[in-house]
């Protein structure tokens, strides 16, 4: 057969690898450029940017993490503050309850599953539209966390950090990398699973393809109602996951709407990772790095009025997002319910 | 006779809503046969297809493979009967690779992991038992369309598919590629694969088929073998009564020029070029055909030639007078026709109403514009029901959406918007795409029609049949670039098709 017409144009793989990963590789050299040079200033409040980073990316990139799931498969999920909140909840007051710690995560990851079902059961049996059906989790775990709360629940404590032996005492890497809470580590497991997952297996062969092109997935046996269940509710447990973290991890007691956007910025963080596990990671602790480094300039001694200081996360989120990562592929039935007939 | 049916479908009856799309259908398939499934759009075929491969549950109708009754509940069963299906729209993921394309649904792994090393060795060894060549780590949207059709075959082969049914397979294809194709089949045949063959192109059928079942709403109507019969006869048989296939026209007497395109060149949305450098004219009373396989420029080329896209270089002179890009009313108002190719898309409003679909050019014009910001409604109303009957557009009311209609009367509805507006130049891209062969004939008389009533006509088209049985003069199209403009009376399928993939016919 002719094979001539649309053949891709040629380019050197050097310039491809650099088209696709340059951007990348630059932001990671500048942050850790800037990390070492601080560190030879002044070790001790680096090593606290470098930890904070990480704390305040771990919920991100959970949410992240959730987000994907969904959109990988083919249903949006503006769900994910939502989903979040209420496993925070769940999980404090399982906390309150019974003060096992272990259980009250177990508790909190169930309750953001159960979310993920609900959304599951909207958007993939209902087919209702899929930005509606994420709105409705967030009022819903909005509404239901405003109402159950009550002010003066005190818990039993909170995860503590475990130092894993001599990786601990590493200057710089070790109290940021390997003195942390047990979420914390589930989490820089999670990303690698994750992405083992959705790129190694069959499991994430079928759910690329049911969220690409869900037609193709059912011809051939895939059952596609299956594959975004499945997806969509794991999501929602890594969200509630990313929900201990804040109430039993991080903070160790609750307040109203305390999610204060996390889920929202993790769909930001989503697709700046390019709907990648490893991107969304890297993308995580970029926001992380931007906002322990505003916290610690507002003590810092510089000549510049601190609401300059605080711009600072927002205008590298700008910076970043509009000039350096290009465009990003969205799955190409992300959002589309799927009809059988 | 039973042991040797590879395939028998037995009275299946499959409603949707308000439509009976099979009605007790009876079909069966010799083992190692090419069966031919004929039928109009809307007959049924691909329906009953659909059932046979689980993807539709039938309402009434049993199935027997080999002898055997089965039930097919899912294409999962489908497939594990050795039933494989190469769909009219291909069921590829075109961010995949060929391999990831080819085991989805049925992995080979390694512990948790996909074996991709085994997969791309058991997919080379299919490849070369059938002579189809693929690169398995090719992705499936960088390759041709035609490459692409190879790797759905191999995913049929793949699951070691004994029966395939090929939907309407050609429509994508060139001339060539078409020949590849059926060469293809009959190779399959002697490794006793059994074919079901969907299409609605008569040609293809008295070439390569044994057998030949045809449908017509819903129902089966007749069976007969290329031996007993030819075109004109298959052609009676699927729409029920006799149609003419070549259009009947008198040789054109080509007048003034009206429109004059001079050095065009339009760079895509990636940069690249997509037409390049291209000039030709049309004269009053003609009908330049431009023939070429789909995405070798011909959308870009409408595009700007009708106003909807601007233009790197070059101009387009309309009736004398330069006109300007991107101002489709300009052109509207100044005799410019267009019948789009993508009727859904830039034809029609598909949730409006006939009436106003029919006003959509000439809307705020009188008398269609009332007094003040009012619509005058009996007018619009009037001009509806006129272009109505006109051109044979067959709904219960001008007051229905245009998105019930049918294909070939959606498509009537803007041919008689178009054609009723006193135009005199006429851009038609691809205007049968995906209709009955009643529709065609009808379509292609009214472009006669206009021809010969002065009307400098250009009718972009990859269906070299309809190429040739409408153009005075051909042009081909190949990567943006005009590659030949010849007399219609010079040309020939085989003369056509190769310069359509490239190369000169004229220097071997």
């Amino acid at each position: 057969m002719q094979n001539s017409n649309n053949l891709p144009t040629q380019v050197s793989p050097l310039k491809q690898f650099l088209k696709r990963w340059g951007s990348t590789i630059g932001i990671a050299l500048g942050v850790i450029g800037i990390t070492i040079w601080q560190y030879n200033l002044n070790s001790q409040i680096t090593e606290a940017v470098v930890a904070s980073s990480i704390r305040q990316a771990t919920p991100l990139v959970l949410g992240a993490l959730c987000g994907l799931l969904g959109e990988r498969s083919g249903v949006i999920n503006i769900g994910i503050e939502g989903q979040m909140l209420l496993g925070a909840f769940v999980g404090f007051l399982a906390n309150v309850w019974t003060g096992n710690l272990l259980f009250a995560v177990f508790a909190a990851v169930a309750a953001g599953a159960l979310m993920g079902l609900l959304l599951a059961y909207m958007s993939v049996t209902l087919k209702m539209d899929q930005i509606i059906g994420g709105t409705v989790i967030n009022i819903l775990a909005l509404g239901l966390t405003g109402y159950f709360y009550q002010v003066g629940l005190t818990t039993q404590g909170k995860l503590q950090p475990i130092a894993l032996g001599a990786l601990a005492d590493i200057p710089l890497i070790g109290p940021a990398f390997f003195n942390n809470p047990p979420i914390t580590y589930a989490t820089f497991i999670l990303v690698f699973v994750v992405h083992y997952v959705l790129f190694y297996t069959k499991w994430g062969l079928r759910t690329r393809a049911v969220g690409e092109h869900p037609r193709a997935a059912d011809t051939l046996g895939v059952n596609v109602f299956k594959v975004r269940y499945v997806n969509v509710i794991l999501g929602g447990a890594i969200a509630g996951l990313a929900g201990a973290f804040l109430t039993l991890e991080a903070v160790g007691s609750f307040e109203r709407a305390m999610t204060n956007g996390r889920g929202f910025v993790a769909l930001a963080v989503m697709i700046f990772g390019k709907y990648t596990p490893l991107g969304a990671w890297g993308a995580a602790l970029l926001f992380g790095f931007a906002n322990a480094m505003q916290t610690q300039l507002q003590f810092a001694d510089i000549q510049v009025p601190h609401q300059f200081i605080g711009m600072l996360p927002y205008i590298l989120t700008i910076v970043v997002l509009s000039g350096f990562v290009g465009r990003t592929r969205v799955p190409a039935a992300d959002g589309v319910p799927y009809d059988k007939e | 006779m039973t042991e040797n049916l590879a395939l028998e479908i037995r009275h299946v009856t499959k409603r949707f809503p308000g439509v009976l799309a099979n009605d007790d259908v009876s079909f069966n398939l010799r083992k190692g046969e090419i069966h031919a499934l004929l039928g109009e759009n809307g007959a049924g075929k691909s329906t009953l297809m659909n059932v046979v491969y689980g993807l539709y549950a039938p309402d009434e109708g049993e199935f027997l493979i080999n002898g055997k009754p089965v039930e097919i509940k899912g294409p999962h069963d489908a497939i594990n009967y050795g039933i494989g299906m190469v769909h009219q729209h291909f069921m590829l993921v075109p961010v995949f690779s060929v391999i990831e394309n080819m085991i989805l649904g049925s992995e080979v792994t390694k512990g948790t992991s996909l074996d991709i090393k085994r997969a791309r060795r058991e997919i080379l060894e299919i490849s070369e038992a059938y002579g189809l060549e693929v690169d398995p780590d090719a992705i499936v949207e960088d390759i041709p369309v035609g490459v692409q059709q190879r790797v759905e075959i191999l995913k049929a082969l793949y699951r070691k598919a004994k029966i395939l049914v090929l939907d309407e397979p050609t429509a994508v294809l060139t001339p060539q590629e078409a020949d590849d194709l059926f060469r293809v089949m009959r190779n399959l045949t002697e490794k006793g694969v059994s074919i079901i063959f969907i299409t609605h192109k008569l040609k293809e059928i008295l070439n390569v088929a044994d057998r030949v079942t045809v449908m017509r709403r819903g129902k089966v109507v007749g069976h007969t073998t290329p031996a007993e019969t030819d075109q004109q006869g298959l052609a009676t048989m699927m729409v029920g009564r006799s149609v003419l296939l070549e259009v009947e026209k008198a040789p054109a007497e080509p007048a003034e020029i009206v429109l004059q395109i001079s050095d065009l060149t339009i760079k895509d949305e990636r940069g690249v070029s997509a037409v390049k450098d291209i000039s030709f004219e049309v004269r009053a009373g003609e009908i330049l055909g431009i023939a070429g396989v789909q995405g070798n420029g011909q959308t870009q080329l409408a595009e700007a030639i009708t106003g909807l896209r601007g233009v790197d270089t070059g101009t387009v002179t309309l009736l004398g007078e330069v006109a300007p890009f991107e101002k489709p009313r300009y052109l509207v108002e100044h005799g410019m026709g267009h019948v789009p190719e993508d009727r859904h898309k830039h034809g029609l409003v598909l949730p409006y109403s006939l009436a106003d679909n029919m006003v959509l050019c000439t809307y705020y014009q009188k008398p269609f514009a009332g007094k003040m910001l009012m619509r005058n409604e009996q007018a619009i109303q009037e001009n509806a029901d006129g272009l109505m009957e006109r051109f044979d557009v067959r709904a219960p009311s001008a007051a229905v959406a245009a998105s019930t209609l049918s294909g070939g009367n959606q498509q009537k509805v803007i041919v008689g918007r178009e054609f009723s507006r006193g135009i005199e130049v006429l851009v038609a891209n691809q205007p049968t795409r995906g209709l009955d062969v009643g529709s065609i004939e009808y379509i292609h008389k009214e472009i006669v029609k206009m021809r010969d009533e002065g009307v400098g006509v250009v009718v972009i088209s990859a269906e070299l049949d309809e190429i040739l049985s409408l153009a005075d003069r051909i042009a081909v199209m190949f990567r943006g670039e005009i590659v030949t403009i010849i007399d219609a009376k010079d040309a020939t399928r085989e003369k056509l098709g190769l310069w359509m993939a490239g190369s000169n016919p004229d220097e071997k």
